[in-house]
């Protein structure tokens, strides 16, 4: 089942960043990022049915990081809202010179 | 145990097609709540074929923080900035909907109930390897726990100062400024 859980995981991670790039609502493209990092736990874990449980315990601590990331990720989403009225990444453009 | 491995080997095709149509369902969505709920189908899709993978304590993680907590934490931001569309969120779908819902439920239901007992023909079947023999040998909970507690001691206590970190971060970025601090 290895190449298969890689084809799997390929496959999900083409479509997180098929969304990253083609959507604009800043929330939507964060939760694109978290079907990326699913899909790379999904191979840990197949890896981890070969080689030991290495690769559950890496996939246990970037949940961890993926839990405080959606955290201060959306803090900052919430912040930006309250400061432009709006989650759209086109018109957030305030670095631009 | 020895009719197990045909279960995994045709569950994990299952959700692992059931988790790439919801992929592809979700970034295909205009509302954010409809979104979120078909990620959270992809979510609980990957638990599955986690556990199918011989990883069940990850599966359940999975569930728990992903789908429970992380998910649950969106759709509360997508929610509070008002981004979804009422009409979408309310709706029930019709009769045929409705119908078609329970046929995959029943099935689903008859998948698991035939290949639990299912006599697969020994040739189909794979040999159980590392992983499988350690959760037999040392539970779901223990085959992480043992390394996790022994080899990986110190990353994981500095996983408590990142959660503190991401609390106290979060709380700081997303408080309301009140009037007298401006």
């Amino acid at each position: 089942m290895l190449a298969e859980a890689l084809f799997f995981s390929a496959v999900l991670f083409t479509i997180g960043v098929i969304g990253v790039l083609t959507r604009r609502n800043a929330i939507i493209i964060f939760m694109c990022v978290e079907l990326m990092l699913n899909a790379v736990n999904l191979t840990f874990v197949a890896f981890s049915r070969a080689y030991g449980p290495s690769g559950q315990i890496f996939v246990f601590f970037s949940m961890t990081v993926a839990a405080a990331e959606a955290a201060v990720g959306l803090a900052i989403i919430i912040s930006l809202f309250r400061h432009k009225q709006t989650v759209n990444l086109q018109h957030i453009n305030i670095l631009k010179g | 145990m020895q009719n197990t491995p045909l279960f995994y080997t045709f569950n994990f095709y299952l959700f692992g097609i059931i988790a790439i149509v919801s992929a592809i369902v979700f970034v295909t969505r205009k509302s954010p709540v409809a979104a979120a709920l078909w990620l959270v189908n992809t979510m609980f899709s990957l638990a599955a074929m986690y556990v199918m993978l011989d990883a069940p304590f990850i599966g359940v993680i999975q569930v728990l923080v992903y789908a429970g907590a992380i998910m649950v934490v969106f759709l509360f931001v997508i929610m509070l900035l008002n981004l979804g569309h009422p009409s979408e969120i309310a709706d029930i779908r019709n009769q045929r909907w409705r119908l078609i819902a329970g046929f995959v439920g029943l099935a689903m239901l008859a998948e698991i109930f035939v290949l639990t007992r299912a006599n697969s023909v020994p040739d189909l079947t794979l040999a159980r390897d590392a992983a499988a023999n350690s959760v037999i040998e040392s539970g779901a909970v223990g085959t992480v726990a043992t390394s996790l507690f022994t080899t990986y001691l110190l990353p994981f206590e500095i996983t408590s100062v990142l959660l503190l970190a991401a609390i106290v971060g979060a709380v700081m970025i997303g408080k309301q400024r009140s009037a007298n601090a401006r």
